[in-house]
């Protein structure tokens, strides 16, 4: 567990040393932000104290982000060779990957943080369903570290950040609306298999209010799945 | 601590990189790993310190097989490798401090350490650096410095001297030999006098086999089985005396040593110094000797012996 901190610390380190940190916040708040305030759907023109329009964006900007932030962890690793200094210390494979999981996961809940104002602004302007945003927040936790495990993944696959980057977006394009549009193309059982493998409907079950522990087997099914495979991905060292 | 490595083997695809090797490394012993190009050194080390998985065979450390407990023993290993990979854009003192977290040294004892590492490796002045910012040669001292960091038992140099200015090489010479009296170092280098210079024992490997293990000193014997000399001899024609050398009981070739008239090379019959009776012939014959050097076989030609086939 200690070694796992002390990774997920460094890693931290790095993202706001090196401006990365910076400006996923200030482009992550710009884009929810607007879209949320001023522009589109937005809480003026849905003339509801809700929060609804805030989650339906941070989902897009999210799946855009991650895989922006999980690119280089492993590959520039690979790349540079420092994964052979790291992996020869008392770090065991699982411990590293897990550690930039959560360096990663913990940087968008900063980031979700800071949007926690909207939440108290709209509160003030009417009666808001408080356990909808708790929820709304929940779901957008779980779907982030959905994305952060695929985009670890596809960088433990690969020393190009470039590919790695592309790699993640494609996988998580499938979780995030192909299977969903999938679902609707397709009737019965199949149906319902894309139903069910689609992130949208466990997250919009979700920022509706509704744990279900179904949904939370989902997400962390991804999640445990993106890590082992990562493990895996990084033990191929031995093979070749 | 000791490393035994029992027939230790590995495969990359149809190409065997380590081929069977057996060895083993004592407490306060030096190991130079010598080998070309693809020898299977790296491979090697990367094996002993569990970067990658051993092959078939086994290694133990300490007593401790890596089949068992591979946390063990990286704890206990400090490993610089090949081409000395850093974070360059961390501080000195910040990657110091985040292997040393990694390594388990305390919170208590880290600055300490850290303190020690940066007098050691001569890092004071660049310590607030980012690495990136380094020259080449103090990068390595960086490499160094993190492998010592948490005081390890064993030690483990991939090519530690590449890259430094030859004040700095006699400096990490001098502090790889006072660090090996009380550890377990193998180190492994192309630089042939820096082995002599360094190591207690040297292991030639070649095509992931071991060619040879011994100290410097058995290795020239074994290469060389003969003595040879070299001779100057003034006051005669030189004719004359290659002849009177060549007649001498304990003298089996003489020739002229790279065609200079007034030098000779001179090559002993087995088990007989030839040195005593050249001396005695001048003295008889009332010869001038002006040299009389005995020919070493170089390092250098005992490792071409043994790794060109």
């Amino acid at each position: 567990m200690r070694t796992i901190w002390i990774i997920t610390q460094r890693e931290l380190q790095t993202f706001f040393d090196s401006l990365i940190a910076y400006i996923l916040l200030v482009a992550f708040l710009g884009f929810s932000g607007f879209f949320t305030w001023l522009y589109g759907s937005d809480v003026f023109f849905v003339g509801q104290a809700s929060l609804q329009s805030f989650f339906s964006i941070a989902y897009w900007t999210l799946f855009f982000f991650i895989p922006a932030l999980t690119m280089r962890m492993l590959a520039e690793e690979k790349r540079a060779g420092t994964i052979e200094l790291l992996l020869t210390k008392s770090v065991t494979d699982r411990q590293l990957v897990i550690g930039k999981f959560l360096a990663c996961l913990l940087l968008i809940m900063i980031a979700l943080l800071f949007t926690l104002p909207y939440y108290f602004t709209i509160a003030s302007l009417g009666e808001v369903a408080h356990g909808a945003v708790w929820c709304g927040y929940l779901g957008l936790i779980l779907m982030s570290a959905v994305y952060i495990s695929i985009g670890v993944f596809t960088s433990s696959t690969t020393n190009n950040q470039i590919v790695a980057f592309l790699s993640a977006l494609f996988i998580g394009l499938f979780f995030h609306i192909i299977f969903d549009v999938l679902a609707g193309s397709f009737t019965g059982t199949m149906g319902e298999v894309f139903s069910t493998l689609s992130l949208s409907t466990h997250y919009e079950s979700l920022t509706r209010g509704v744990i279900d522990t179904k949904d939370l087997i989902y997400f962390f099914s991804i999640i445990v799945l993106g890590i082992v495979l990562s493990e895996v991905s990084l033990s191929k060292r031995n093979l070749v | 601590m000791d490393i035994q490595i029992e027939n230790l083997s590995k495969w990359y695809g149809p190409q065997k990189a380590v081929d069977d090797i057996s060895f083993s490394v004592k407490t306060g012993e030096i190991l130079g790993f010598l080998g070309p190009n693809g020898a299977g050194k790296t491979t090697t080390m990367k094996m002993i310190t569990n970067y990658i998985a051993i092959g078939e065979g086994d290694i133990k450390v300490g007593g401790t097989s890596v089949k068992n407990d591979p946390e063990f023993i990286k704890s206990h290993i400090g490993y610089l490798p090949e081409n000395n990979p850093l974070y360059l854009d961390m501080p000195v003192i910040d990657y110091l401090e985040f292997c040393a977290l990694l390594q388990g040294v305390t919170k208590a004892q880290v600055d300490e350490r850290i303190r020690e590492m940066v007098r050691v490796c001569g890092l004071d002045a660049e310590k607030h650096k980012k690495i990136g910012e380094l020259s080449k040669g103090y990068r390595q001292r960086v490499g160094l410095a993190q492998a010592m960091i948490h005081d390890p038992e064993i030690l483990i140099l991939d090519e530690p001297t590449t890259g430094l200015d030859p004040n700095q090489i006699v400096e990490i010479r001098k502090l790889i030999r006072d660090l090996g009296q009380a550890k377990t170092v193998i180190l492994s280098t192309h630089i042939l006098p820096e082995v002599e210079a360094t190591c207690d024992r040297i292991l030639i490997i070649n095509k992931g086999k071991i060619v040879a293990d011994g100290t410097a000193t058995t290795l020239r014997k074994q290469a060389q089985g003969q003595e040879v000399v070299k001779v100057k001899i003034e006051d005669t024609t030189s004719s004359e005396a290659l002849e009177a050398l060549k007649e001498l009981p304990s003298v089996e070739q003489a020739a002229y040593f790279n065609s200079h008239q007034d030098q000779f090379e001179i090559q002993g019959k087995p088990d007989a110094s030839p040195a005593r009776d050249i001396f005695k012939l001048c003295v008889e014959k009332g010869w001038v000797l002006t040299e009389l050097t005995p020919i070493e076989t170089k390092l250098e030609d005992i490792f071409r012996d043994l790794t060109v086939n």
